[in-house]
């Protein structure tokens, strides 16, 4: 009954389930770095990184993923040449070109659900922050994104759990993952119900665990107030 | 006080909504009834494959593939105001016809076996051949030059796949969604080459944007006999297609449509072939 | 809070504010100006590729009925998903523990699954089905099967968030007044959770907009990214009608969200006259406390593409 499955090995179902695992670590990691940064210019003290991080906000996250995704490959690679040092290797570019276009993406919702974060902090914390003497970069690293985190893992696994099934977009720039291979199975097989059932529970599998734990971890780590 | 604007609010958003969805209601009704009634009859062609089916901006269609549908349907008895052309992705051809939703298909539709088994074919009524468009300057002009090189392939087509299997196993295989993108990537020089038929190729190439700028390396690595798809079973349409496509080529209009639609390109057509003949 | 985290600049703090900003304006200058450039000689500038745009015929042809259909298909979708998501959600507390059990495993598996996925799948049980759907007609229906399937979901969860984010004694009060479970439901509990989760609903809206992208790409549904592609076979201008494309989306969004937020003001100002129980900071600042509360909304919602 699944024996089509091995008939598969460019990409194999567990090279593309491992490919859709390999671009949501990545673009995780990036986007909350990024994102994180983008929520720190949010509350800066400069009026213009203000205004810059809400554009960005803003702009980004009314785009079509689809249309960020099929960009970073008819815009970056080809228009502006930059291959992320993937030289001639194409299959290398449209994996990091996904990423980048990955975290671009995703660090608006990480943006946001920080910056709703840095609101629970009580004002109390950051007045006696300041009160101490410590300057605006040490009071949200030292004092007041430690205790925003902390309150914010649910929505951020909420994030990498959209991040997980977003990685099927990168299908459309030609990535071996897990919908680029349902979709060549789906043309090449009679057994439509079958591949969709599989490919339905690799991702159950995926996303389902990753909810639980984090929501686990939200409520071990929550600030007890 | 408070939950009668709440309800009022909800009772706007939602009378939006509908209100929009009933005016796609209306549309589509109006659509299938101009389709049902009045004579008409539905052809499936692509939209966005110059030189074979494009919708033009003005919203009428030109191509070589059009030509040939219209030029049937005259045949057939219909005036060109009296045709209604449909978009027929190539994965929906069969599903169309099986289903009766156009009377027949002309959208670069080649005749292999196993389409024969679900779709019958009038024709064919143009040999096409897989081939290369490289740039003007290119040194590619064998398949075996790709090995090393870029070769840009549409999300969901073979035949960049068969040609990195057949002849260049090191060719690198860029994917974009259509062959536009592919067309720009050439130009801009993120791709070396791009494959598939001759016939689409030079339709690309003849585009005013650029025209002379690519060259088709003359391959001819399958054959590819277009012929027009028509519902299983319904013989005597195909017959009267045949009949058709038989006289327009005997009267001149054959070979006219050809030059008008691939000439810009420096595409050496196949004579116009045997009708029922299948070059393999 | 954002302005508690620093002091009230001083002359030094003022001096190196200013200076940061012009740094910071140096480099986007220096970015957009190799942008510029880089396109230009790309040649992506020659108003040769843009000028299509300026012609009323791009936009009747391509763009609009394009547009029209990306719409179109978000609104059938929005009409059928919110009141399934609510009925789900409203299930998901029901006192029968095999209603919570379906309705919850029906949610949870729907939201695991990637849209395009479900739309794929959608699109195929259509081909195989013996339902009378057109060829034309049917990316529509995938499409929107699938923004449904996923999206009353992820509703379900808000608005089952925006419910436990309720004071109990609004559901006691309602008792104690006599009236049943289902009034206690329709008329006190969920026209405040609505209320509460706008913000939310909104993102999930947007985000349904969106991902009608989704069925031009792997489906060949009309909408606007598809219709793009036929626009660019005909003018040849593959980037820049990206961007345009690009344009139009955030447009229609950002209408959208302004009217979510001038309804939510509009709610708020109201709520706060009425005296309202429900505070901002139950729903707002504590997500972690209801699971997928906030956090769906926005980012799920957002998140979901």
């Amino acid at each position: 009954m699944f024996d089509f499955i091995s008939d598969y090995d460019d990409p194999s179902l567990w090279g593309a389930f491992w490919m859709t695992v390999k671009l949501t670590f990545f673009s995780g990691i990036g986007s909350l770095v990024w994102g994180t940064l983008l929520a720190a210019m949010r509350v800066s003290p400069v009026p213009l990184m203000r205004g810059f991080g809400t554009a960005y906000v803003n702009i980004v996250r009314n785009i079509p993923l689809t249309v960020i995704i099929v960009f970073t490959s008819l815009g970056l690679a080809d228009i502006f040449r930059i291959t992320l040092g993937a030289g001639d290797d194409v299959k290398v570019m449209s994996f990091r070109l996904a990423i980048l276009g990955f975290i671009v993406y995703t660090a608006a919702f990480v943006c946001e659900a920080i910056r709703s974060g840095i609101n629970t902090v009580p004002l109390g914390q950051a007045e006696a922050a300041r009160a101490i003497g410590l300057n605006f970069s040490q009071t949200l690293r030292l004092i007041v994104l430690p205790q925003a985190f902390r309150s914010v893992i649910g929505p951020l696994a909420n994030v990498l759990i959209a991040l997980t099934k977003n990685t099927t977009v990168a299908a459309a720039i030609g990535v071996a993952e897990a919908a680029y291979l349902m979709k060549t199975m789906i043309e090449n097989e009679a057994q439509t119900l079958l591949i969709g059932a599989v490919f339905a529970f690799g991702f159950v599998v995926l996303t389902l665990p990753t909810g639980l734990f984090l929501g686990w971890l939200s409520k071990r780590l929550a600030v007890k107030r | 006080m408070k939950l009668r604007k709440v309800t009022a609010a909800s009772a706007a958003v939602l009378a939006l909504a509908l209100s929009a969805t009933a005016c796609g209601g209306d549309s589509k009704d109006e659509g299938s009834g101009s389709g049902s009634g009045g004579g008409k009859i539905k052809i499936g062609i692509k939209y966005d494959q110059p030189g074979l089916g494009l919708k033009k901006p003005d919203g009428s269609f030109s191509g070589f593939d059009v030509d040939v549908a219209t030029y049937v349907a005259k045949q057939l008895g219909y005036k060109p105001d009296q045709i209604e052309f449909v978009e027929t992705k190539s994965a929906d051809r069969e599903n169309a016809l099986a289903r009766g939703d156009v009377k027949f298909i002309a959208a670069t539709y080649s005749i292999n076996d196993e389409r024969k088994k679900k779709v019958d074919f009038a024709g064919p009524y143009l040999l096409a051949h897989q081939d290369l468009l490289v740039k003007k300057d290119s040194k590619i002009s064998e398949a075996t030059d790709l090995n090393g090189e870029k070769l840009c392939s549409v999300t969901g087509s073979t035949s960049a796949q068969n040609v990195k299997d057949d002849f260049a196993p090191k060719a690198q295989l860029r994917e974009y969604s259509g062959y536009s993108e592919c067309i720009a990537g050439l130009q801009s020089g993120a791709v070396d080459a791009l494959t598939t038929d001759d016939s689409i190729l030079a339709g690309f190439a003849s585009q005013d944007k650029y025209k002379g700028q690519f060259k088709l390396a003359g391959l001819k690595l399958s054959n590819e006999n277009y012929g027009i798809g028509v519902k299983k079973g319904d013989t005597a349409t195909v017959n009267k297609i045949n009949a058709a496509l038989e006289k327009m080529v005997s009267d001149g209009s054959w070979q006219k449509a050809v030059d008008a639609n691939f000439g810009p390109a420096g595409y050496k057509n196949e004579p116009a072939p045997k009708i029922g003949v299948i070059v393999k | 809070m954002s302005s508690v985290l620093y002091d009230t600049p001083g002359p030094r703090a003022k001096r190196r504010n200013i200076l940061l900003s012009v740094v910071f304006t140096l480099l986007l200058a220096l970015l957009l100006w190799w942008v510029w450039r880089t396109m230009d000689d790309n040649n992506q500038l020659e108003w040769d590729l843009w000028q299509p745009f300026t012609t009323g015929e791009a936009w009747t042809t391509y763009l609009l009925p394009g547009l029209a259909d990306t719409l179109k298909a978000a609104a059938i979708s929005m009409v059928i998903a919110l009141p399934l998501g609510a009925v789900f959600g409203i299930a998901r507390m029901s006192d029968h523990a095999w209603v919570r059990g379906v309705a919850g495993t029906v949610v949870e598996f729907f939201r695991a699954i990637p849209v395009l996925l479900l739309m794929l799948f959608a699109n195929e049980l259509y081909v195989r089905s013996s339902l009378n759907i057109s060829s034309e007609e049917r990316p529509l229906y995938a499409v929107v099967t699938g923004l449904v399937l996923y999206n009353a979901s992820v509703l379900a969860e808000v608005v089952r968030a925006g419910i436990l984010s309720l004071p109990r004694g609004q559901t006691e009060a309602a008792y104690a007044v006599g009236l049943r479970k289902g009034q206690t439901m329709t008329s006190i509990l969920l026209p405040q959770a609505v209320t509460a989760m706008l913000p939310a609903i909104v993102s999930q809206l947007v985000v349904i907009v969106k991902d009608t992208a989704l069925g031009g790409v792997m489906l060949g549904f009309t909408e606007l990214l598809n219709a793009r592609q036929t626009l660019a076979a005909n003018y040849a201008n593959v980037i820049p009608s990206f961007i345009v494309v690009a344009i139009i989306y955030i447009i229609v969004n950002f209408i959208l969200t302004s009217f979510a937020s001038w309804l939510e003001q509009r709610l708020r100002r109201s709520k706060k006259s009425t005296g309202a129980v429900l505070g901002e900071d139950t729903v707002e600042v504590n997500p972690a406390a209801v699971r997928g509360g906030f956090g769906t909304g926005e980012n799920t919602g957002g998140g979901g593409f």
